[in-house]
């Protein structure tokens, strides 16, 4: 049997209209493709203040069991704020 | 046989219109197209058409109504003029894609600068790439018909496409013709009074309509788009046969008039065929070889048809009602130019520009355009477009 694949990939499989029939389906569309940089966080500068979270425009970043932060590399764009933010340096922006 | 009656062709297509089940309407009046606004409210407010017709703030406002209603699984409607269509412009590319059969009666005019109300093609052309059907009347009674047509045509199940009718600004907007409406009870048989929509705004079963796409699909849904408008010609084909079967009268994608055994072929758009009609009968009287080619479908443009009509031509005259500024001339010439590039038997092709805002194009000057290049031709003087009549 065919196996049923999730998202559209040829030109005839989009649904007509581009319409989206499972609700709550957008977070499995990741959309950090396009990044050209990723932040990379050194926890031994990190505080924990939770500035980089509160800053994120695109909701990516987390705290883990730790306390510490980390961005989800699906979503996360790569704007840089929570680098440009981060008082105690601990976030650098690598080249992907 | 319905009795023909003699009204003004707006205000016969919003009767047309007031006939076909309309759900949801939203027109801001604008010139030379209010009387369509103005009609289908009076319909609506007498209560003949239970159509809830919106009043907007604008034509921005008007195209997102009618698509919004129509993303619930309402016939929609509306109708606009130049600055108007220009307005909604943003938003006509996304009802296409989401594949909404929203239908648009387009009363053509001038778009400014300078201001100007009158007549010509330059409002439609700039939205040819919208991804609409795109087609254009040459008379109230086409009017009236296509207006009909165009509810069956978009919401058909193999297109699901907005339709834009052309009907030119004046020139039969305001004109008093003779008009033949069909019975009610046939169009309730023509066109089913309800639609069939392949999914609907429901918070009962969740739908994401407009949803976003990047570089990894959206070229996809591009061509996606593409195909279904193509396709789309088979569907319009078959519509205009039912039209025909039921009503008798026949519409085709290329209209001809005397084009058998024609060397040189005039090709119009719109309202001016029938004007063009009587000029080259007058050519013919006067024993020279030439016919009328008349462009009824713009988009999806009828390649196969068109290529037919003129394959005996020695000699194509276009006449385009819009300037492509900095480009070929005229829309219609660039795309006939390049639809014949590949023809074995190519003939010589020249473009008039001609009734740009309003510029009246008699029956005379028609006959001066097809004796011109006609002559130029014989010299091998043939300009690829000119501006015809223009003050020098």
């Amino acid at each position: 049997m065919k196996k049923e694949k999730k998202w559209p990939e040829a030109w005839h499989e989009v649904n007509v209209g581009a319409m989206v029939f499972e609700p709550c389906s957008a977070r499995e569309y990741h959309t950090g493709s396009w990044k050209a940089r990723r932040p990379v966080w050194d926890n031994t500068r990190c505080i924990k203040c939770g500035l980089c979270y509160i800053f994120c425009p695109e909701g990516c970043i987390s705290q883990n069991e730790e306390g510490f932060f980390e961005a989800d590399l699906n979503y996360c764009k790569g704007c840089g704020i929570c680098a440009h933010e981060c008082w105690p340096k601990a976030i650098t922006m690598q080249e992907e | 046989m319905a009795k023909r009656v003699g009204m003004e062709v707006a205000i016969a297509a919003a009767e047309a219109v007031g006939m076909c089940n309309v759900d949801v309407a939203a027109c801001y009046p604008i010139t030379p197209q209010s009387h369509i606004a103005e009609h289908l409210s009076d319909i609506v407010a007498d209560g003949r058409s239970d159509t809830e017709y919106i009043t907007v703030e604008s034509e921005h406002s008007a195209i997102s109504a009618v698509m919004g209603a129509s993303g619930t699984g309402a016939r929609a409607y509306t109708a606009t003029s130049s600055q108007g269509l220009m307005l909604m412009h943003e938003i006509l590319p996304i009802v296409s894609a989401m594949r909404l059969p929203i239908c648009i009666a387009v009363a053509n005019r001038a778009v400014s600068g300078p201001l100007n109300i009158l007549n010509d093609h330059s409002d439609i052309m700039p939205q040819r790439d919208a991804g609409w059907i795109v087609m254009f009347t040459e008379n109230g009674q086409e009017a009236v018909d296509m207006s009909i047509q165009s509810f069956k045509i978009a919401e058909r199940e193999d297109v699901m496409l907005p339709v834009a009718v052309n009907i030119d600004g004046f020139q039969l907007t305001h004109m008093v013709e003779p008009i033949e409406f069909p019975d009610q009870k046939d169009v309730n048989k023509f066109l089913p009074p309800a639609r069939k929509p392949y999914a609907t705004l429901h918070p009962d079963k969740v739908v994401t309509m407009g949803a976003f796409a990047m570089s990894d699909i959206f070229s996809e849904m591009m061509k996606a788009k593409n195909e279904v408008l193509k396709n789309s010609k088979k569907a319009i084909l078959e519509v205009w046969d039912e039209w025909e079967r039921m009503f008798g009268r026949r519409y085709r994608p290329i209209e001809t008039h005397r084009t058998d055994d024609a060397e040189v072929l005039l090709v119009t758009m719109g309202s001016m065929g029938e004007t063009a009609e009587i000029a080259v009968d007058e050519m013919r009287d006067k024993g020279v070889p030439v016919g009328l080619v008349k462009i009824r479908l713009w988009r999806p443009f009828p390649f196969e048809e068109f290529k037919d009509a003129v394959k005996k031509a020695k000699l194509l005259i276009v006449t385009d009602r819009a300037v492509s500024f900095g480009g070929p001339g005229g829309p219609v010439f660039s795309e006939i130019k390049s639809a014949l590039y590949h023809e074995k038997n190519r003939p010589v092709i020249c473009d008039y520009i001609i009734g740009l805002g309003g510029r009246d194009v008699a029956v005379s000057d028609f006959v001066t355009m097809m004796e011109q290049a006609i002559k130029d031709n014989e010299k091998d003087t043939i300009k690829e477009y000119e501006f015809y009549g223009v003050t020098e």
